[in-house]
């Protein structure tokens, strides 16, 4: 007699834990930290979930996966189901499950979180999308439209566009400016947090669907916009996300050992830094201090960790509650020994001067950061408190490297070689409702849009443009 | 992969190469840059555009072998391939307007220089060259500068060829006799650009530089290759591949860039020596 799916229920109030590298272990090396559940663990941890009717986590998934939907097959065992409900909604399963900000979306309206803790929603995306055997094999797809879109940037706006167009039938040229396709995924997010091997598959499973990938062009500057038109796209969609890094303007800035944090983990993920036989250089060892407290300062101290730094120490100028980063990282990050300095500003770098000896090589490397205490005051537009400096509070840290974590901006690329391309006054490309911005038969969404963002988001502006982008094409028949 | 349609060695350390690259060339103007990578496993380095030929497609590119990417650049040949060729980055040099314009070019620096001095002629303007270099063996793109330029003066360290002295000794003679050029577009080492400057600026002629810090993206994404300018005596940053290669010379603090340029001096001697001895070794073997 069969048992029915229904009955079974997993009380726990805790998460199935999943399986993690040791954490004095894993500081010595890039792969994975997080090891994925099993079969038997993703069926337990699936027995959680209490399918409610009225479904609150859809809702707090900025591409409404129907998540109790899979939940259900991973209960019932059907895994290959499961993948593709998250596939209807989703284009890059396995990276979202990985990188997604669950806690303050899906999970963050579970019903089970309100005592205890929320359905590993996350966890089981990425078992369903790991257990998967063949990427994309089962998206359905329209008939061709025999018509062209071309899609800027291959990061996470551009793959979800990319993916969308292409199950609506669109023939769609991906152009990326560096040589390896994925964005962000690929030179921001260290391997130990997103194997490249996941963004690898995710992009070789568009292209054995027909989507074309052209690396090292940069549009705005191999070609312009108006070129891809005239070379027959019916429509442009721009996700050249935020890449454009800030610092902080204070006195040392230039020293040698000062890093945007783009630079920092572009060396070490796109230009394989952190490899013993590297062509590209990146500084190693010592102390570090990451300014920031968002998800990109968490994978640059890890970073610097696993390089072999004696030291590496978090400077934010809030304090735990306001951290921006994945709660995830943030526990990962303390598990492997990040010290975080909260309340904390820095106010300048300081640098090795040999006055003696113009030619020292060492002239010019940090030394240490001279810092200021900060209290919270009000809050400000946004809800977060102000931080206030604490006269005479100033105190040093040593340094021999400095990652600046502080945020990026839109590239101003595109725009500046585009005519008819409006932007806002932090850089971001204007859109309407649609995703339509101000050229006609041009799209735009994700980071270039909103400013530094998530990946998530990035990848549901990129779906809803491509249906923009479907209708537009429609109707200009 | 871009193939390389022509190799020439132009002096022991110098090699000129024609790429195919024809999306580049179609839009490449002198003054900006490209981003390659020899091999798979090579870095990202900037190199300026030395040249291009719209109708064939390739962009020329001289470089010296200084590290270990340019070394294994080095090692290529005709009908080998480059894993990687992006742009033309940065912005073109701005030759518009410039009638009478002193064109300094210093080691391999000439040949960024001179297909501006090319498009300058072309332009109509008047063109003075001065170029230099440490000794005879090194001169490169001499006749070429000839071509183009009403005078040249030909410079090396050690007076083995032409004039001895640096490049600027012909600029302040020209300034001392009264024949100041409108204009000085001086390209070469940092610290040849920082005294064509400083002397440039001291006697109020305008001055352009092109800058070639370490980069890696080319695109404005990393911020390494950030250089201080001195505005109105207010500091501020620029990055070099989109704001730049090409600054106001009486702003660019030299000094700085020369510091970060030597950010990974260690690194790139050990790399280079490593890339030498193994080539030793293979010629040993082979």
């Amino acid at each position: 007699m069969a048992e029915t799916v229904k009955k079974k229920f997993n009380p726990s109030l805790n998460k199935t834990p999943m399986p993690e590298q040791d954490p004095a272990e894993r500081a010595q090396n890039f792969s994975e930290v997080a090891l994925g559940y099993t079969s038997d663990m993703a069926v337990l941890e699936a027995e959680r979930c209490l399918d409610c009717k009225n479904m609150p986590c859809v809702s707090g998934c900025p591409v409404n996966i129907s998540i109790p939907d899979f939940i259900r097959e991973i209960k019932k065992g059907d895994f290959e189901s499961a993948y593709k409900i998250i596939r209807e909604s989703s284009s890059l399963p396995a990276i979202c499950g990985r990188v997604c900000p669950q806690e303050r979306q899906c999970e963050s309206k579970c019903v089970r979180g309100i005592k205890g803790e929320a359905v590993a929603i996350g966890r089981l995306e990425r078992f369903a999308a790991d257990t998967h055997a063949e990427a994309n094999a089962v998206v359905k797809q329209d008939a061709p439209t025999g018509e062209r879109v071309a899609v800027v940037g291959s990061g996470p706006a551009g793959l979800a566009a990319a993916a969308e167009l292409n199950s609506l039938g669109y023939r769609v040229t991906v152009y990326e400016a560096l040589h390896t396709e994925g964005g962000v995924l690929t030179y921001g997010i260290p391997e130990f947090r997103l194997p490249k091997s996941v963004v690898r598959r995710e992009v070789d499973g568009l292209r054995s669907l027909g989507v074309e990938f052209v690396t090292n062009v940069i549009i705005g500057k191999t070609l312009l916009v108006d070129d891809l038109f005239d070379m027959g796209y019916k429509a442009v969609f721009i996700g050249t996300g935020a890449g454009l890094p800030q610092f902080m303007s204070i006195p040392g800035e230039s020293f040698k050992g000062v890093y945007s944090a783009n630079e920092y983990l572009t060396r070490c993920n796109l230009m394989g830094a952190y490899r013993e036989n590297s062509e590209t250089p990146v500084m190693k060892g010592g102390s570090v201090a990451v300014v920031g407290g968002g998800n990109v300062a968490m994978d640059a101290a890890r970073v610097a960790k696993r390089l072999g730094a004696e030291s590496v120490r978090i400077v934010y100028r809030r304090s735990a509650e306001e951290l921006p980063a994945r709660r995830e990282e943030v526990e990962h990050a303390i598990a492997e020994g990040i010290e975080f300095l909260y309340l904390t500003s820095p106010i300048e770098i300081l640098g090795y001067e040999n006055k003696e000896n113009r030619r020292d090589p060492k002239n010019g490397c940090v030394t240490s950061m001279k810092c200021i205490k900060m209290k919270l005051g009000e809050p400000d537009e946004r809800g977060r408190r102000r931080p206030i400096p604490e006269e005479g509070s100033e105190f040093t840290i040593p340094a021999d490297t400095v990652i600046m974590a502080i945020g990026t901006t839109p590239n101003p690329l595109i725009k500046s070689t585009t005519e008819g391309l409006s932007v806002n006054e932090r850089g971001g490309i204007v859109t309407d409702d649609s995703t339509m911005t101000t050229k006609a038969g041009v799209f735009a969404g994700g980071d270039a849009v909103s400013g530094a963002a998530t990946v998530i988001s990035a990848m549901g502006a990129g779906k809803r443009a491509a249906h923009a982008i479907d209708e537009y094409i429609r109707s200009n028949k | 992969m871009y193939r390389i349609v022509s190799k020439k060695v132009l002096n022991p350390t110098v090699i000129m190469m024609d790429i195919e690259a024809p999306l580049v060339a179609k839009r490449a103007e002198a003054g900006q840059f490209i981003i390659i990578r020899p091999m798979e496993t090579s870095e990202r380095i900037p190199l300026t555009v030395a040249g291009f030929d719209r109708e064939k497609g390739t962009v020329k590119i001289i470089f010296q072998t200084v590290g270990a990417t340019t070394l294994m650049l080095s090692q290529l040949n005709e009908g080998d391939c480059v894993s990687d060729f992006a742009g033309p980055l940065g912005k073109p040099c701005e030759t518009e307007g410039k009638s009478d314009v002193l064109v300094v070019g210093g080691g391999v620096g000439c040949a960024i220089a001179l297909p501006i001095a090319e498009k300058l002629k072309e332009e109509g303007a008047s063109v003075r060259s001065v170029i230099g270099f440490r000794t005879k063996d090194l001169i490169i793109l001499k006749d070429e500068f000839e071509a183009v330029s009403d005078t040249l003066d030909v410079m090396t360290d050690d007076g083995s060829f032409g004039e001895m002295g640096n490049v600027c000794v012909p600029f302040e003679r020209m300034i001392k006799e009264g024949r100041a050029p409108g204009h000085v577009i001086a390209i070469g080492p940092l610290v040849m650009m920082k005294f064509v400057a400083k002397m440039a600026k001291e006697n109020g002629i305008p001055c352009t530089v092109s800058m070639n810090p370490i980069m890696i993206d080319g695109t404005g994404m990393c911020g390494g290759c950030r250089i201080t300018l001195v505005k109105d005596g207010k500091r501020v940053s620029a990055f070099a591949c989109v704001d730049g290669p090409d600054f106001d010379g009486w702003e660019v603090d030299f000094d700085e860039a020369m510091m970060r340029s030597g950010a990974y001096s260690d690194f790139e001697r050990h790399k280079y020596e490593e890339g030498c001895n193994l080539f030793k070794k293979e010629t040993k073997n082979g």
